[in-house]
Protein backbone atom coordinates (compact mmCIF):
# COMPACT_ATOMS: atom_id res chain seq x y z
CA UNK A 1 0.00 0.00 0.00
CA UNK A 2 0.79 3.76 0.01
CA UNK A 3 1.86 5.07 2.95
CA UNK A 4 1.26 8.28 3.79
CA UNK A 5 1.58 10.55 7.27
CA UNK A 6 -0.81 13.49 8.20
CA UNK A 7 0.61 16.85 8.11
CA UNK A 8 0.46 18.66 11.23
CA UNK A 9 -2.63 20.19 11.93
CA UNK A 10 -1.24 23.59 12.42
CA UNK A 11 0.01 23.53 8.91
CA UNK A 12 -3.37 22.38 7.47
CA UNK A 13 -5.04 25.43 9.50
CA UNK A 14 -2.81 27.32 8.01
CA UNK A 15 -3.61 26.65 4.36
CA UNK A 16 -7.74 26.67 4.91
CA UNK A 17 -7.14 29.88 7.13
CA UNK A 18 -9.12 32.20 4.44
CA UNK A 19 -12.05 29.73 3.97
CA UNK A 20 -15.46 29.70 5.45
CA UNK A 21 -16.47 26.34 3.90
CA UNK A 22 -14.38 22.96 3.04
CA UNK A 23 -14.93 19.52 2.05
CA UNK A 24 -12.49 17.06 3.82
CA UNK A 25 -12.24 14.50 1.55
CA UNK A 26 -11.49 10.62 2.56
CA UNK A 27 -10.00 7.91 0.79
CA UNK A 28 -10.98 4.44 1.30
CA UNK A 29 -7.80 2.88 -0.40
CA UNK A 30 -4.64 2.69 0.89
CA UNK A 31 -4.78 5.49 3.56
CA UNK A 32 -7.43 3.92 5.09
CA UNK A 33 -5.46 1.04 5.50
CA UNK A 34 -2.67 2.67 6.93
CA UNK A 35 -4.72 4.96 9.45
CA UNK A 36 -3.92 8.24 8.27
CA UNK A 37 -7.02 9.42 5.59
CA UNK A 38 -10.06 6.81 6.01
CA UNK A 39 -13.35 7.86 7.21
CA UNK A 40 -12.13 8.28 10.52
CA UNK A 41 -9.72 10.64 10.27
CA UNK A 42 -11.33 12.66 8.15
CA UNK A 43 -13.82 13.04 10.56
CA UNK A 44 -11.20 13.80 13.41
CA UNK A 45 -9.24 16.17 11.31
CA UNK A 46 -12.88 17.98 10.28
CA UNK A 47 -13.66 18.13 14.11
CA UNK A 48 -10.59 19.70 15.24
CA UNK A 49 -10.08 21.98 12.79
CA UNK A 50 -13.78 23.30 13.32
CA UNK A 51 -13.28 23.53 17.12
CA UNK A 52 -9.91 25.44 16.38
CA UNK A 53 -11.25 27.79 14.54
CA UNK A 54 -14.49 28.41 16.80
CA UNK A 55 -11.94 29.29 19.35
CA UNK A 56 -10.14 31.53 17.38
CA UNK A 57 -13.64 33.30 16.87
CA UNK A 58 -13.93 32.40 13.16
CA UNK A 59 -16.21 29.53 12.66
CA UNK A 60 -15.67 27.33 9.65
CA UNK A 61 -18.05 25.10 7.91
CA UNK A 62 -17.25 21.21 7.24
CA UNK A 63 -18.26 18.47 4.83
CA UNK A 64 -16.46 15.07 5.42
CA UNK A 65 -17.09 12.87 2.57
CA UNK A 66 -14.96 9.31 1.89
CA UNK A 67 -14.53 8.30 -1.56
CA UNK A 68 -13.77 4.82 -2.43
CA UNK A 69 -10.83 5.45 -4.34
CA UNK A 70 -9.37 9.10 -5.52
CA UNK A 71 -7.25 7.86 -7.92
CA UNK A 72 -10.01 6.41 -9.99
CA UNK A 73 -11.62 8.77 -12.30
CA UNK A 74 -15.39 7.42 -11.65
CA UNK A 75 -15.15 8.18 -7.43
CA UNK A 76 -14.01 11.50 -8.20
CA UNK A 77 -16.59 12.24 -10.78
CA UNK A 78 -19.02 10.57 -7.94
CA UNK A 79 -17.91 13.56 -5.91
CA UNK A 80 -19.27 16.39 -8.09
CA UNK A 81 -22.51 17.17 -5.31
CA UNK A 82 -20.17 17.41 -2.64
CA UNK A 83 -17.73 19.52 -4.22
CA UNK A 84 -20.41 22.43 -4.82
CA UNK A 85 -20.43 25.46 -2.53
CA UNK A 86 -16.86 24.78 -1.13
CA UNK A 87 -14.42 27.52 -1.09
CA UNK A 88 -11.64 24.43 -0.47
CA UNK A 89 -11.34 20.83 -0.36
CA UNK A 90 -8.91 18.97 1.51
CA UNK A 91 -7.76 15.50 0.63
CA UNK A 92 -6.57 13.32 3.01
CA UNK A 93 -5.78 10.87 0.10
CA UNK A 94 -1.76 9.69 -1.03
CA UNK A 95 -0.74 12.63 -3.33
CA UNK A 96 -2.30 11.05 -6.45
CA UNK A 97 -6.13 12.17 -4.59
CA UNK A 98 -5.40 15.70 -4.47
CA UNK A 99 -4.46 15.55 -8.36
CA UNK A 100 -7.43 13.23 -9.83
CA UNK A 101 -9.71 16.24 -7.60
CA UNK A 102 -7.60 19.49 -9.26
CA UNK A 103 -7.68 17.71 -12.37
CA UNK A 104 -11.44 17.41 -12.32
CA UNK A 105 -12.48 20.24 -11.08
CA UNK A 106 -10.22 23.18 -12.33
CA UNK A 107 -11.91 25.76 -10.33
CA UNK A 108 -11.80 24.26 -7.10
CA UNK A 109 -8.72 24.85 -4.80
CA UNK A 110 -7.12 21.52 -3.48
CA UNK A 111 -5.13 21.26 -0.52
CA UNK A 112 -3.33 18.30 0.04
CA UNK A 113 -3.31 17.03 3.95
CA UNK A 114 -1.13 14.30 3.92
CA UNK A 115 2.81 13.78 3.42
CA UNK A 116 2.68 10.52 0.80
CA UNK A 117 5.85 8.79 2.44
CA UNK A 118 6.43 5.65 0.83
CA UNK A 119 5.55 2.09 -0.74
CA UNK A 120 5.33 -0.28 2.10
CA UNK A 121 3.27 -2.72 4.33
CA UNK A 122 2.58 -3.01 7.93
CA UNK A 123 5.24 -4.34 10.87
CA UNK A 124 2.63 -4.35 13.34
CA UNK A 125 -0.78 -2.43 14.23
CA UNK A 126 0.56 0.88 13.88
CA UNK A 127 4.10 0.71 12.37
CA UNK A 128 4.64 0.77 8.83
CA UNK A 129 7.55 0.21 6.83
CA UNK A 130 9.10 0.61 3.03
CA UNK A 131 9.39 -2.18 1.22
CA UNK A 132 9.46 -1.41 -2.72
CA UNK A 133 11.19 1.27 -4.36
CA UNK A 134 8.72 1.17 -7.33
CA UNK A 135 11.93 0.83 -9.89
CA UNK A 136 10.01 -0.87 -12.42
CA UNK A 137 12.23 -4.02 -13.02
CA UNK A 138 11.86 -6.31 -10.35
CA UNK A 139 14.92 -8.45 -9.11
CA UNK A 140 13.72 -9.85 -5.97
CA UNK A 141 13.75 -12.97 -7.51
CA UNK A 142 17.55 -12.49 -7.54
CA UNK A 143 17.82 -11.19 -3.77
CA UNK A 144 15.69 -13.77 -1.85
CA UNK A 145 12.52 -11.96 -2.05
CA UNK A 146 14.69 -8.70 0.29
CA UNK A 147 14.72 -5.30 -1.89
CA UNK A 148 17.95 -3.93 -2.56
CA UNK A 149 16.86 -0.94 -4.36
CA UNK A 150 14.80 0.43 -1.06
CA UNK A 151 15.82 -1.71 1.78
CA UNK A 152 19.52 -0.98 1.37
CA UNK A 153 20.33 2.75 2.36
CA UNK A 154 22.82 2.93 -0.44
CA UNK A 155 19.96 0.91 -2.79
CA UNK A 156 23.58 -0.94 -3.48
CA UNK A 157 22.92 -3.46 -6.20
CA UNK A 158 25.78 -5.85 -6.55
CA UNK A 159 26.57 -6.27 -2.52
CA UNK A 160 27.06 -5.21 1.13
CA UNK A 161 28.96 -1.71 1.23
CA UNK A 162 31.45 -2.82 4.29
CA UNK A 163 29.67 -0.25 6.55
CA UNK A 164 27.23 -2.83 7.92
CA UNK A 165 27.89 -4.36 11.07
CA UNK A 166 26.63 -7.65 13.07
CA UNK A 167 23.75 -7.43 10.55
CA UNK A 168 22.79 -3.53 11.16
CA UNK A 169 22.91 -1.05 8.79
CA UNK A 170 26.11 1.70 9.58
CA UNK A 171 22.80 4.27 9.36
CA UNK A 172 21.41 2.94 12.24
CA UNK A 173 21.01 0.22 14.73
CA UNK A 174 17.57 -0.56 14.22
CA UNK A 175 18.27 -0.63 10.50
CA UNK A 176 18.94 -4.25 9.03
CA UNK A 177 21.40 -4.29 6.41
CA UNK A 178 19.28 -5.60 3.41
CA UNK A 179 22.63 -7.58 1.63
CA UNK A 180 23.24 -9.33 5.55
CA UNK A 181 19.44 -10.68 4.80
CA UNK A 182 19.61 -11.33 1.68
CA UNK A 183 23.11 -13.18 1.82
CA UNK A 184 21.67 -15.22 4.96
CA UNK A 185 18.34 -16.36 2.60
CA UNK A 186 20.08 -16.84 0.14
CA UNK A 187 22.81 -18.98 2.04
CA UNK A 188 19.40 -20.91 3.60
CA UNK A 189 17.98 -21.63 0.23
CA UNK A 190 21.06 -22.92 -0.92
CA UNK A 191 21.25 -20.61 -3.66
CA UNK A 192 24.26 -18.29 -2.83
CA UNK A 193 25.17 -18.98 -6.82
CA UNK A 194 22.81 -15.92 -7.16
CA UNK A 195 25.63 -13.73 -5.80
CA UNK A 196 28.53 -14.72 -7.81
CA UNK A 197 26.68 -14.38 -10.96
CA UNK A 198 27.84 -11.01 -13.59
CA UNK A 199 24.77 -8.56 -13.55
CA UNK A 200 24.12 -6.17 -16.74
CA UNK A 201 23.69 -2.55 -14.72
CA UNK A 202 20.07 -2.26 -13.95
CA UNK A 203 17.76 0.34 -16.40
CA UNK A 204 17.07 2.90 -14.67
CA UNK A 205 14.88 4.50 -17.21
CA UNK A 206 11.91 2.08 -15.96
CA UNK A 207 12.65 4.07 -12.99
CA UNK A 208 11.52 7.65 -11.52
CA UNK A 209 14.89 8.72 -13.69
CA UNK A 210 12.85 8.30 -17.19
CA UNK A 211 10.49 10.69 -16.25
CA UNK A 212 6.66 10.02 -15.58
CA UNK A 213 5.80 6.59 -15.86
CA UNK A 214 2.48 5.19 -17.48
CA UNK A 215 1.11 1.91 -17.90
CA UNK A 216 -1.10 1.11 -20.70
CA UNK A 217 -3.31 -1.95 -20.66
CA UNK A 218 -5.02 -2.27 -24.15
CA UNK A 219 -6.74 -5.75 -23.59
CA UNK A 220 -8.52 -4.42 -20.40
CA UNK A 221 -9.47 -1.40 -22.69
CA UNK A 222 -13.20 -0.21 -22.41
CA UNK A 223 -14.92 0.80 -25.96
CA UNK B 1 -23.30 35.65 40.41
CA UNK B 2 -24.32 31.84 40.41
CA UNK B 3 -21.25 29.49 41.02
CA UNK B 4 -20.05 27.56 37.70
CA UNK B 5 -21.25 24.14 37.64
CA UNK B 6 -19.34 21.59 35.00
CA UNK B 7 -21.15 19.15 33.21
CA UNK B 8 -18.48 16.33 32.84
CA UNK B 9 -19.04 13.31 30.64
CA UNK B 10 -17.48 10.11 31.85
CA UNK B 11 -17.24 7.22 29.71
CA UNK B 12 -17.41 4.24 31.99
CA UNK B 13 -16.14 0.45 31.41
CA UNK B 14 -18.99 -2.11 32.16
CA UNK B 15 -16.98 -4.30 33.78
CA UNK B 16 -14.90 -0.94 36.36
CA UNK B 17 -16.00 1.65 36.81
CA UNK B 18 -19.73 1.78 36.12
CA UNK B 19 -20.15 -1.04 38.83
CA UNK B 20 -17.82 0.83 40.88
CA UNK B 21 -20.32 4.07 40.61
CA UNK B 22 -23.25 1.37 41.14
CA UNK B 23 -21.40 0.40 44.11
CA UNK B 24 -20.80 4.54 45.15
CA UNK B 25 -24.52 4.98 45.09
CA UNK B 26 -25.29 1.34 47.31
CA UNK B 27 -23.15 2.87 49.55
CA UNK B 28 -24.54 6.19 49.88
CA UNK B 29 -21.71 8.07 49.22
CA UNK B 30 -21.86 11.64 48.35
CA UNK B 31 -20.37 12.89 45.19
CA UNK B 32 -20.46 15.73 43.25
CA UNK B 33 -23.58 15.82 40.83
CA UNK B 34 -21.41 17.33 37.93
CA UNK B 35 -21.22 13.50 36.43
CA UNK B 36 -22.71 12.08 32.77
CA UNK B 37 -21.91 8.56 33.07
CA UNK B 38 -22.46 6.61 29.36
CA UNK B 39 -22.10 2.83 30.20
CA UNK B 40 -19.47 1.38 28.09
CA UNK B 41 -18.75 -2.85 27.42
CA UNK B 42 -15.00 -1.78 27.27
CA UNK B 43 -12.87 1.16 27.99
CA UNK B 44 -11.34 0.20 24.37
CA UNK B 45 -14.42 0.55 22.84
CA UNK B 46 -13.78 5.23 23.06
CA UNK B 47 -13.50 6.22 19.38
CA UNK B 48 -11.25 9.68 18.61
CA UNK B 49 -14.83 11.05 17.51
CA UNK B 50 -16.59 10.36 20.37
CA UNK B 51 -14.00 12.07 22.39
CA UNK B 52 -13.94 15.32 20.23
CA UNK B 53 -17.67 15.51 19.87
CA UNK B 54 -18.42 15.62 23.19
CA UNK B 55 -16.47 18.57 24.01
CA UNK B 56 -17.68 19.88 21.18
CA UNK B 57 -21.18 19.40 21.81
CA UNK B 58 -19.66 21.62 24.54
CA UNK B 59 -19.26 19.21 28.16
CA UNK B 60 -16.64 21.08 30.09
CA UNK B 61 -14.99 18.03 30.95
CA UNK B 62 -14.49 14.36 29.73
CA UNK B 63 -13.04 11.14 31.61
CA UNK B 64 -12.54 7.52 30.25
CA UNK B 65 -12.63 5.39 33.18
CA UNK B 66 -11.53 1.60 32.76
CA UNK B 67 -10.36 -1.38 34.64
CA UNK B 68 -7.02 -1.36 36.89
CA UNK B 69 -3.93 -1.88 34.56
CA UNK B 70 -3.78 -5.49 33.77
CA UNK B 71 -6.99 -6.37 35.12
CA UNK B 72 -8.99 -5.30 31.52
CA UNK B 73 -11.91 -8.02 30.78
CA UNK B 74 -10.93 -7.95 27.31
CA UNK B 75 -6.86 -8.01 28.27
CA UNK B 76 -6.05 -4.89 26.59
CA UNK B 77 -8.51 -2.42 26.28
CA UNK B 78 -8.16 -0.18 28.77
CA UNK B 79 -4.12 0.37 27.50
CA UNK B 80 -5.77 1.42 23.82
CA UNK B 81 -8.16 3.53 25.45
CA UNK B 82 -5.35 5.17 27.21
CA UNK B 83 -3.35 5.62 24.21
CA UNK B 84 -6.27 7.02 22.18
CA UNK B 85 -7.13 9.60 25.23
CA UNK B 86 -3.34 10.94 24.94
CA UNK B 87 -3.63 11.50 21.62
CA UNK B 88 -6.65 13.58 21.73
CA UNK B 89 -5.00 15.47 24.54
CA UNK B 90 -2.56 16.22 22.08
CA UNK B 91 -5.38 17.39 19.44
CA UNK B 92 -6.56 19.46 22.03
CA UNK B 93 -3.42 20.69 22.72
CA UNK B 94 -2.74 21.79 19.09
CA UNK B 95 -6.16 23.11 18.75
CA UNK B 96 -6.01 25.70 21.54
CA UNK B 97 -8.36 23.69 24.18
CA UNK B 98 -6.55 22.93 27.46
CA UNK B 99 -6.14 18.93 27.67
CA UNK B 100 -7.29 18.71 31.48
CA UNK B 101 -10.30 19.22 30.14
CA UNK B 102 -9.91 15.42 29.07
CA UNK B 103 -8.63 12.64 31.78
CA UNK B 104 -8.00 8.97 31.55
CA UNK B 105 -8.76 6.63 35.08
CA UNK B 106 -8.21 3.51 36.52
CA UNK B 107 -10.32 1.44 38.50
CA UNK B 108 -12.08 -1.40 39.99
CA UNK B 109 -15.89 -2.62 40.23
CA UNK B 110 -15.00 -2.83 44.17
CA UNK B 111 -13.86 0.69 44.25
CA UNK B 112 -16.77 2.94 45.03
CA UNK B 113 -15.34 5.40 47.09
CA UNK B 114 -12.31 6.18 44.66
CA UNK B 115 -15.12 6.75 41.80
CA UNK B 116 -16.43 9.26 43.93
CA UNK B 117 -12.53 10.28 44.60
CA UNK B 118 -12.32 10.76 40.59
CA UNK B 119 -15.85 12.50 40.43
CA UNK B 120 -14.85 15.21 42.93
CA UNK B 121 -11.52 15.44 41.25
CA UNK B 122 -12.14 16.00 38.26
CA UNK B 123 -15.94 18.50 38.99
CA UNK B 124 -12.50 20.63 40.81
CA UNK B 125 -10.63 20.57 38.13
CA UNK B 126 -12.86 21.42 35.49
CA UNK B 127 -14.53 24.26 37.62
CA UNK B 128 -10.66 25.51 38.04
CA UNK B 129 -10.63 25.80 34.22
CA UNK B 130 -13.94 27.35 34.01
CA UNK B 131 -16.57 27.01 31.73
CA UNK B 132 -15.46 25.06 28.01
CA UNK B 133 -15.64 27.63 25.38
CA UNK B 134 -17.87 25.34 23.46
CA UNK B 135 -20.66 25.68 26.10
CA UNK B 136 -23.90 25.98 24.77
CA UNK B 137 -25.24 29.55 25.85
CA UNK B 138 -28.95 28.04 26.12
CA UNK B 139 -30.44 24.90 27.39
CA UNK B 140 -31.15 23.71 31.19
CA UNK B 141 -28.70 21.26 32.46
CA UNK B 142 -29.18 18.18 30.53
Amino acid sequence: MIVAEQKPLAEIAGMIGDCRKVLFAGCAGCVTVCLSGGEKETEVMATALRMKRQLEGNPLETVTYTATRQCDPEYVDAMADVVKGVDAVVSLACGVGPQYLAARYPDLWVIPAQNTTFAGGSKEHGVWEEFCGLCGQCVLHLTGGICPVIRCSKSILNGPCGGSQYGKCEIGKDVECAWHLIYERLKRLDRLDLMRQYREPKDWSKARDGGPRKVTREDVMIG
Amino acid sequence: MEEFEPKIVAFCCHFCAYSAADLAGSMRLQYAPNIRIVEMPCSGTIDHRVLLKALEDGADGVFVAGCMEGDCHFLKGNYRAKRRVSHVKDLLRAIGLEPERLEMYNLSAAMGPRFAEIANEMTARVKGLGPSPFRKQTGGDA
